[in-house]
């Protein structure tokens, strides 16, 4: 499958999926069960691609400029810092460390 | 315009407006991991949802063309709960086809949230279509923007776009971790992640952790009816 084929089947299926809940009546659909579940799959995926986005190399697990980068940015969101400040501090934080050669 | 019409619609700029920051990051490190300015664009235009973006693209830069299913069932699975914000919005957003399939296309997390914390109806629709449209606009623009400055940047680590993308991902993490519950599965699901990356193909440790997810909501709910259901039975 080609990235140009990947990207359009992702982003209509995400699209399909925005409009399921305006297509059908909501008291199909109303229950614990589904609310819960679609809460809990959404903090498993995040938590999920924390990790493999801040220790997957390839098919191995490193510990590299990220995971400062990422302990950082944990430490700013306790802090309540905005998003952008969060993100450019993690930026900063691994970029800085690769230049002068501490962490890979 | 009425007070709370008016704060309604401040309120969707100001949410606009900081998300909307956000999309230059995407459209940064999307291009930095070697997506096509076009590829980038459909994927703020079309798809409008950034954690499913940034899912995307992440999930596609670690496995590469072998992981493109992982990715879109990823994605797919992070857009799953904008269903559940469609059917939250559907009453609120009323009749007319044009409206409802414009309103599907923005119903995103930040539009959801600004309509379902006003007081009345009004305000709600108005909340809403501020937030959607000023996003949307905001969402792509920047987008654009990250994506031409990516185009300059170059290598991904060299700016450390690689802890970028982790910080996002941590980020809108962060604000759902409001009770024990959705602690406990955040941790269950980055060891089962942990574990399986040097097992399995890029992409499916991601797919394996949101069986983490669904699995505890199933248990608890089981748990909760039966707890609900026993009380009955003794009374009757």
């Amino acid at each position: 499958m080609s990235i140009w084929l990947g990207v359009i089947v992702a982003a209509l299926v995400v699209w399909a999926l925005k409009n399921l809940g305006y297509l059908i009546p909501q008291r199909l659909v109303q229950g614990a069960l589904i609310t819960r579940m679609a809460g809990l799959t959404t903090v498993a995926l995040l938590a999920s691609l924390v990790v493999a986005q801040t220790l997957q190399n390839d098919s191995a697990l490193v510990i590299d400029a990220r995971v400062p980068a990422v302990v950082v940015a944990g430490a700013l969101l306790a802090m309540k810092a905005p998003f952008w400040v969060v993100l450019v501090s993690a930026g900063v934080v691994a970029a800085g460390l690769r230049f002068f050669g501490v962490l890979a | 315009m009425a007070p709370d019409l008016r704060r309604a619609r401040a309120q969707g700029l100001q949410v606009a407006l900081a998300v909307s920051l956000y999309g230059v990051s995407f459209g940064a490190l999307a291009v930095a991991l070697g997506f096509s300015l076009g590829q980038t664009m459909v994927l703020s235009l079309v798809m409008f949802s950034g954690a499913s973006q940034f899912a995307f693209v992440g999930v596609v830069a670690t496995g590469g063309l072998a992981a493109v299913p992982a990715a879109i069932a990823t994605a797919g699975l992070l857009g799953a709960r904008n269903s559940l914000y469609s059917l939250t919005m559907s009453p609120i957003i009323g009749r007319g086809f044009f409206r409802r399939a414009l309103a599907a296309h923005l119903t995103v997390d930040e539009s959801t949230a600004v309509s379902t914390a006003q007081e009345t109806r009004r305000a709600a629709q108005h909340g809403f279509w501020a937030t959607a449209l000023w996003l949307y606009l905001g969402w792509n623009v920047s987008t654009l923007v990250g994506a031409l400055a990516g185009d300059a940047l170059g290598d991904v680590k060299t700016w450390g776009l690689d802890a970028v993308a982790a910080a996002a991902f941590l980020a809108l993490l962060w604000p759902r971790l409001v009770s024990r519950e959705p602690v406990a599965v955040a941790v269950g699901a980055a060891a089962v992640t942990a574990v399986l990356i040097p097992f399995v193909p890029a992409g499916v440790p991601v797919l394996c952790a949101a069986g983490v997810g669904i699995a505890t909501a199933m248990v608890r709910v089981v748990r909760s009816r039966r707890a609900a259901a026993k009380p009955l039975e003794g009374e009757q």
